[in-house]
């Protein structure tokens, strides 16, 4: 599937419901398997005062970001670490490809990262020939079928086994009904070849601790520390929202973030990087890059509400209760961060016009509000974009004109009264699209039968 | 005790003889609720969809109708949910105090049944009833409606059969389900193919009933939705109008 825009999200969403109904079975399926793991997750510890205690030490950390910016950053280098400081994608961009060329890297083996998603890396390693190997599974299947991930923790979530089979057949000459584990070691040979060869490799970070200078990565499968300790180079890309204050925070963030995500108590592989290889180390790599990324976050941080996004540890455990992101995986939302936390980062990332509708996908039901381990008002923070849409004049003048008339009539009881019963002696069809928001109703549903008589006109009567 | 229903728009239009249910219920548990006249709607469309301006004027014109009730009830959750919840965040300034009242006298109809009445059965008239029932969002997270319109249920003889779904938004969403038609029916689906086999689907949520009816009926299976309050008028009756 190529890449596409917010804009076309719609359209999207629809091509999928309609000629890939199979996306959104393998979505709801794996959704609600990780949704429940984190239930169990959460009802193991005393997850509602974590996530108490989370949000306000995210909130500690967002609004002393510059001083911990500069512990952070001084304590890298103190480790020995370089430390790149990247405001826009470009920047950041720009940074690899001056460390790729000075060092002559041919090839780069990439541990999952979603913040590379959204600096786009791979694109612009390929324009500069350059081979990255994606090397998580999920990251592994979606590169081979050049689609962008559709999950912030599970990129192929939206593919079956079968899809699987069918892939890794094509191009590892695995057998047409090889097993789960079968496909995952033809994998993993595969993949060791490239963390062999590879010159550099590149991570994101799920946390930093400023008072120590701590990258922490959380895995499963044991790819981010292969690609952050076999190559001669290590590149981390790290948003400047993952800091943490200090390294004994890391304790209750490892852990809920996982549970979070897919229940489990820690990831299976957690690496704590201070800096690169020591003289009297035998392992890791010859050179720490730390890339800090702004691309958008200060301007977040500085929006007085919608700064809460801030707080996100990419957990995933929003899209995977929201009932619009079961429909169709995170390919319709056309960048990197789909479901809840997508609608309410894109506006601020890519800016409100290039971010239309996201803010709009949701039907504000809620439920990503009750999961969210640092408690990101996110139903709250959909409707605040959908405000500034509203403000910006990117609704359409003819619902706006619409919900200031219907307000107008709202005010005034008499004109409501006959507005409605007007409304309600009209045929639904001319009735309904009499009304320019509900002409679409009864593209998928049936028309609802009004009431014979209105309540009031019953009210009025009396009622026996 | 001074209780004035708010029908809500939805109800007035497509849920008139719900509405009629609602007071002939809190009549029958001794309450004689009023009707104020100019009641209109609580601005939760235009809310929802970003229009904070309109669904401010559309909230202080509802704190005026509203202003002598001792409670205000609604058979409505989002409605209930709109005053409660969202009143006193949108009304900011000299409403803010006005606000908080309302909202502390606002209740959804089987909330205000449980929790303000304290009655926790209507009568034997739901017996052998098999009965599935929709938490509208709204009622379920942003008033904490959970328990209570299922233990009328019960209390009354029903039995309120496991739903897989139940506590899964339906779609709805006000303009959500226009803008977006094919996602919110996909919606609507999830709670349609894992729906067991019931007498009757009740809601709090009219909206919630409209979406589930109209798209149960596109897809050609029809079980029988039925509002809460009009299920639970039904409760009150001596026993189950025929047999099931």
């Amino acid at each position: 599937m190529s890449r596409t825009r917010p804009s076309e999200y719609k359209a999207t969403a629809e091509g999928i419901l309609r000629d890939h109904p199979e996306m959104r079975t393998a979505v709801t399926a794996a959704t609600r398997t990780f949704n429940s793991h984190r239930v169990h997750g959460f009802g193991e510890v005393d997850a509602e005062r974590w996530r108490d205690w989370m949000h306000q030490v995210k909130n500690h950390l967002l609004t002393h970001l510059d001083t911990y910016l500069e512990q952070a950053e001084s304590n890298l280098v103190t480790h020995g670490a370089r430390v790149h400081w990247a405001e826009s994608a470009e920047d950041a961009r720009t940074i690899l490809a001056d460390i790729t060329k000075s060092h002559e890297v041919r090839r780069i083996v990439k541990g999952k990262s979603m913040l590379s998603e959204e600096l786009e890396l791979n694109t612009f390693l390929g324009e500069h020939g350059v081979q990255v190997r994606e090397t998580d599974l999920g990251e592994y299947i979606i590169q081979l079928l050049d689609e962008p991930p559709s999950h912030i923790v599970g990129p192929a979530i939206h593919r079956s086994l079968e899809d699987c089979r069918e892939l890794f057949g094509r191009e590892l000459g695995t057998p047409p009904d090889a097993s789960p584990e079968e496909l995952a070691a033809a994998a993993r040979r595969a993949l060791r070849e490239d963390f062999l060869k590879a010159d550099l490799g590149i991570s994101g970070g799920n946390f930093l601790a400023a008072d120590t200078g701590t990258l922490a990565l959380i895995e499963n499968e044991g790819n981010i520390r292969l690609s952050t300790s076999v190559p001669r180079i290590h590149v981390a890309f790290v948003g400047i929202e993952k800091l943490l204050p200090r390294l004994e925070d890391l304790s209750a963030f490892l852990q809920l973030t996982t549970r979070a995500a897919t229940g489990a108590p820690i990831g299976n592989y957690v690496s704590l990087l201070q800096g690169p290889r020591r003289n009297d180390e035998p392992h890791g790599p010859d050179e720490l890059h730390v890339v800090l990324v702004d691309n958008g976050r200060t301007r977040l941080l500085a929006d007085e509400r919608a700064w809460e996004a801030l707080r996100c540890v990419r957990c995933g455990a929003c899209l995977n209760i929201c009932p619009v992101y079961r429909q169709t995986g995170g390919h319709a939302y056309g960048w990197a961060y789909s479901g809840p936390i997508g609608a309410i980062l894109a506006p601020a990332y890519l800016g409100l016009e290039e971010a239309m509708p996201l803010p709009f996908a949701s039907s504000l039901c809620g439920a990503c509000a009750d999961v969210c381990p640092v408690r990101i008002p996110i139903p709250d923070l959909l409707v605040y974009w959908r405000e500034r849409a509203v403000e910006a004049g990117l609704t359409g003048r003819t619902e706006a004109a619409g919900m200031r008339a219907y307000a107008a009539a709202a005010e005034r009881p008499a004109l409501f009264g006959a507005a409605k019963h007007l409304l309600r002696h009209l045929p639904w069809e001319m009735g309904g699209r009499a009304l320019p928001v509900l002409g679409h109703w009864t593209d998928e549903r049936t028309a609802p039968p009004p009431s014979r008589r209105s309540f009031s006109s019953l009210w009025k009567e009396g009622i026996d | 005790m001074r209780v004035a229903l708010f029908a809500t728009c939805l109800g007035d239009r497509f849920f008139a003889e719900a509405c009629a249910d609602s007071v002939r219920l809190l009549r029958h548990l001794g309450v004689e609720p009023v009707v104020p006249e100019t009641q209109t709607c609580c601005g939760q469309p235009a809310y929802n969809a970003g229009y904070a301006t309109e669904a401010r004027r559309m909230a202080r014109h509802t704190l005026d109708v509203f202003e002598e009730a001792e409670h205000v009830v609604l058979p409505s959750g989002s409605c209930a949910g709109m005053l409660r919840t969202i009143y006193p965040k949108l009304l900011v300034g000299v409403d803010s105090d006005r606000a908080r009242v309302l909202a502390s006298r606002t209740w959804e109809l089987s909330q205000f049944i449980v929790r303000v009445l304290g009655v926790e059965s209507l009568g034997e008239g739901l017996f052998g009833r098999h009965v599935a029932y929709h938490h509208g969002c709204h009622a379920l997270r942003e008033l904490g409606v959970r328990d209570e319109p299922v233990k009328l249920l019960q209390g009354s003889g029903a039995e309120v059969v496991a739903w897989e779904t139940d506590q899964e938004c339906c779609g709805f969403g006000g303009l959500f389900s226009v803008k977006l038609p094919a996602v919110s029916a996909g919606m609507a689906d999830r709670k349609l193919d894992t729906l067991p086999l019931v007498d009757w689907v009740t809601s709090a949520d009219g909206g919630c009933l409209l979406q589930l009816a109209g798209r149960a009926e596109r897809r050609g299976s029809s079980p029988r939705f039925r509002h809460l309050a009009s299920v639970l008028w039904e409760a009150t009756h001596p026993a189950p109008l025929e047999v099931p």
